[in-house]
């Protein structure tokens, strides 16, 4: 009875076979690959389009037509600029922007920077549940249902579901962008001219127009979206080697992302627009008006994407929020932990989606708390982007990965154009009448 | 008891009581004494910052910094490898926390005086990671000293004590230097490592891993998400990783091989002892989702003849880890599988007892290309701590045990 018995008749079972398992593992390898990296990107951009950026391209649509078309093809570039950064910042350093802030930045910036942008991303909240609200008013259900129910779902998703399973929810949200083609295309517009439109730049010195592409700008580059993007990435553990198709994830995810815008211009130019209801100030209004114009499936569709657009981001919202503040400030955060363990975590995130519902259902003023939530957004925007440029740029955390010479141009670009930008929609929408923003 | 973050930013004033400039950091010389302050950073403006050695300073308090020797007796300030800073090294940073498992970020540093002769020294007793070393930081310059500490003493506090405090430091050199050693790490679960590994970014990772020992590592990374595993190996120097994937069950090296790039994989195994490699490459050979991707090839084994103390002299002489004593695997004269023996059962038997009569009724095993799920089956209808794996001519080439079992039933 020796071992070297029984190992010799092993050896004639494994020669077989052997080739075309390791053939069949190096496919499925590859496979799940690319399906471990991509995710964030996809899932930030298309949050992007959440209520308050689907108010606004509605807006453009019917106060402008076609005219603001050609603005998507360089926010496409901000876009991609800024998320890559983060990208990039998340699978180098294998860190959160919060925790790298903290390290590099201390405790007191950290401190500021998660008060500041808690309160900006409550109004955010906020805005996603009027989001929520408006849409089911289309289908006719009563917000005091709609909204606690939507809440209610949130709050359940996060304590029930694993990081891989609200990932696989969220990337089907995306999916149901695609209803805002169908409107488009039931809206019969002129293709030719909304092609024409995307590629030459057509340049209005009115202050309203001015108003209404710091508008677009403010609504599509959210603060809070830089760090969810680079959490997404750092929980996914995406390595320096798979990095370019974390890129690819970014970059796929900018230009689906701005589709959508334009779809959304396109139908509301093609309907409101061309019949001279060029004063609908948001979606609501929007869907309703569709109905005669373009039948009741384009005015279904088109709430319906608004509801998905809302719930998608009234989800993602509260959760970055929390976990952001509590990495950054050094308490247990995750859906991992119990309650008990942590507390503060769970706290917030509850908070965050109480308030975020409660304001809905207390007040009628829907439209305002959206002006409100844009105007944080562009002020609070330029300062995370100058964070992210300062860590980006930074050798002994990025090694040979800062930021080339051309990509910092761009950036600078980029975040300054931002900051005139949000500030000229601050102090419009501080201290010029109306809603000019949406 | 001080703060560092309190002490940051004293002015210091030498032996005539000329004013210098500002304390900016404390520094620790590892090497010297692992919890003494040994240096004070002064930095004075666009002057040369100076750095005050321990026995300089005959007094320090939140604000103020006395020396005892004269302006021109400091040095000026050059960086040193061989010092850790507190400032810049320790706060806001990740540690392990070794008595409580877990990986915490540092608030602040808490110090304690000791007097000795005409100089103070400051100890590092423990590193805040709680609510008041947070408050303390926000509020420092913005209210008093005074109501800071009072506010602080209200809250619910929480230290650890600097010789729990395990440093993360990627960089290898630096480490070294430091004296940096990961033995407490050691001493702790694999499974409770592994978890507080996945809260880390890949650098430091790869450097807690390098500097534990082979056998530690190889448990580690059998524990840690399987992703993670890869990479760790992936950007690890080709000769240590395959003795560390020499230490770990053929199975879970098996596993962890099987996720590598091929190219990558047949290096670490052709680095590994022949005998190593070629169980790794036969149960490489298996589809995972079957028996035979399951099993491990290393378990006991034995003919059904043997009595109770010749068996137990054969076990003794097997190089076998604990877990794979669990049951023996008993063969027939044709080297063909003929039942298995919990080990307990050796207790109770008598000396002269025959294998064959203290086996498990009825006799259970699959097949190598039997499914997973009939594999689940089988634990759980007959409630197996494992379960033996058979080829086409009924030998035993390998076992599955309950924790494979679980483990995979949780990744389910």
């Amino acid at each position: 009875m020796d071992k070297g018995f029984i190992s010799r008749r092993i050896g004639n079972v494994q020669a077989g076979g052997t080739d075309l398992m390791r053939r069949v593992r190096g496919l499925r390898r590859r496979l799940t690959l690319l399906l471990a990296v991509i995710g964030p990107g996809l899932i930030t951009s298309n949050v992007d389009n959440d209520a308050g950026g689907i108010s606004t391209y509605t807006q453009a649509g019917s106060h402008y037509g076609y005219a603001l078309l050609w603005s998507l093809i360089p926010m496409t570039i901000a876009l991609y600029v800024t998320e890559e950064m983060c990208a990039r910042m998340g699978v180098v350093t294998g860190k959160g922007l919060s925790d790298l802030i903290r390290e590099e930045f201390g405790f007191r910036s950290t401190f500021f920077v998660m008060v500041v942008g808690f309160f900006v991303d409550l109004a955010n909240v906020v805005a996603e549940f009027a989001g929520v609200a408006a849409a089911m008013q289309i289908f006719g259900v009563n917000k005091f249902i709609a909204v606690p129910i939507a809440a209610l779902l949130v709050w359940v998703l996060v304590l029930k579901g694993t990081y891989r399973q609200v990932e696989v929810i969220f990337l089907v949200a995306c999916a149901f962008y695609v209803t805002y083609i169908i409107s488009a295309i039931l809206a019969k517009p002129d293709w030719l001219l909304a092609a024409k439109m995307t590629v030459i730049p057509t340049i209005h010195f009115d202050s309203g127009y001015l108003v209404m592409l710091t508008g677009l700008v403010g609504t599509t580059i959210a603060p809070w979206q830089f760090f969810y993007l680079q959490a997404g990435f750092v929980e996914k553990r995406v390595s320096v080697r798979q990095y370019p198709q974390a890129r690819a994830d970014v970059l796929v995810g900018s230009i689906s992302c701005m589709v959508i815008v334009f779809f959304i211009i396109v139908c509301t130019a093609a309907t409101l627009y061309t019949h001279g209801m060029r004063n609908i100030d948001n979606a609501r209004d929007a869907a309703e008006a569709l109905r005669p114009l373009a039948g009741p499936w384009a005015a279904y569709t088109f709430a319906f994407g608004l509801l998905n657009a809302s719930l998608f981001a009234a989800s993602i919202l509260p959760l970055s929020t929390a976990h952001v503040i509590c990495e950054g400030l050094g308490f247990e955060a995750g859906i991992d932990n119990k309650f008990s363990e942590a507390p503060i975590f769970y706290w917030l995130y509850t908070l965050l989606i109480v308030i975020g519902a409660g304001v809905v259902l207390m007040t009628n003023k829907l439209w305002t708390i959206l002006i409100f939530s844009q105007v944080g957004n562009g002020i609070w925007l330029p300062v995370v982007v100058i964070f992210i440029l300062l860590l980006v740029n930074r050798k002994d955390l990025m090694g040979e990965h800062t930021n080339t010479l051309t990509f910092n141009i761009v950036a600078w670009v980029t975040a300054i154009a931002m900051i005139v930008l949000t500030l000229f929609l601050t102090y419009t929408a501080l201290f010029m009448s109306g809603s000019p923003s949406g | 008891m001080l703060y560092a973050t309190e002490l940051m930013g004293s002015t210091a004033h030498d032996s005539d009581g000329h004013y210098i400039g500002r304390v900016r950091e404390f520094f620790i010389e590892p090497a010297e004494q692992p919890n003494r302050v040994s240096h004070y950073l002064i930095s004075r403006g666009r002057y040369r910052p100076l750095l005050a050695h321990y026995d300089q300073v005959a007094s320090i308090e939140p604000g103020k910094l006395n020396l005892n020797v004269r302006e021109q007796a400091l040095q000026p300030y050059q960086p040193n490898e061989n010092l850790l800073a507190v400032s810049k090294d320790l706060l806001d940073q990740q540690i392990i926390d070794t008595s409580g498992r877990k990986v915490v970020r540092v608030n602040d540093v808490d110090l304690v005086e000791q007097h000795s002769n005409g100089n103070i020294e400051l100890r590092l007793s423990q590193v805040d990671v709680g609510i008041p070393g947070a408050v303390r930081r926000l509020l420092q310059g913005i209210a008093s000293p005074a109501v800071v500490r009072k506010l602080q003493s209200r809250l619910p506090h929480s230290t650890i004590r600097w010789e729990f405090v395990n440093l993360i430091e990627p960089d290898p050199m630096r480490r070294v230097k430091l004296r940096i050693t990961h033995e407490k790490l050691e001493n702790l679960h694999p499974a409770d490592l592994a978890e507080m590994m996945e809260m880390l970014s890949a650098a430091e990772r790869q450097g807690i891993i390098a500097s534990l020992d082979e056998e530690t590592a190889a448990e580690v990374l059998a524990e840690l998400d399987q992703r993670l595993t890869t990479q760790i190996v992936e950007r690890m120097d080709p000769g240590r990783a395959a003795d560390i994937i020499e230490e770990m069950d053929p199975d879970a090296a098996a596993d962890l091989l099987a996720d590598l790039p091929k190219e990558t994989s047949e290096g670490l195994l052709h680095e590994m002892p022949g005998k190593e490699a070629a169980e790794v490459r036969e149960l490489l050979s298996f589809d995972p989702a079957t028996a035979g991707g399951m099993m491990n090839t290393e378990f006991l084994f034995m003919g059904e003849s043997l009595t109770r103390d010749e068996a137990l002299a054969w076990i003794r002489k097997q190089d076998l880890n604990i877990e794979q004593m669990d049951t023996i695997v008993l063969i027939n004269l044709e080297a063909e599988y003929s039942g298995s023996v919990p080990v307990a059962r050796l207790l109770l038997a008598a000396p002269e007892q025959r294998m064959s009569e203290l086996k498990t009724e009825p006799l259970i095993s699959v097949k190598v290309t039997d499914r997973e799920g009939d594999v689940f089956e089988l634990f759980d209808k007959y409630n197996l701590r494992m379960l033996t794996v058979v080829n086409d001519q009924d030998h035993p080439i390998g076992a599955i045990a309950v924790d494979d079992v679980v483990s995979r039933l949780l990744k389910k």
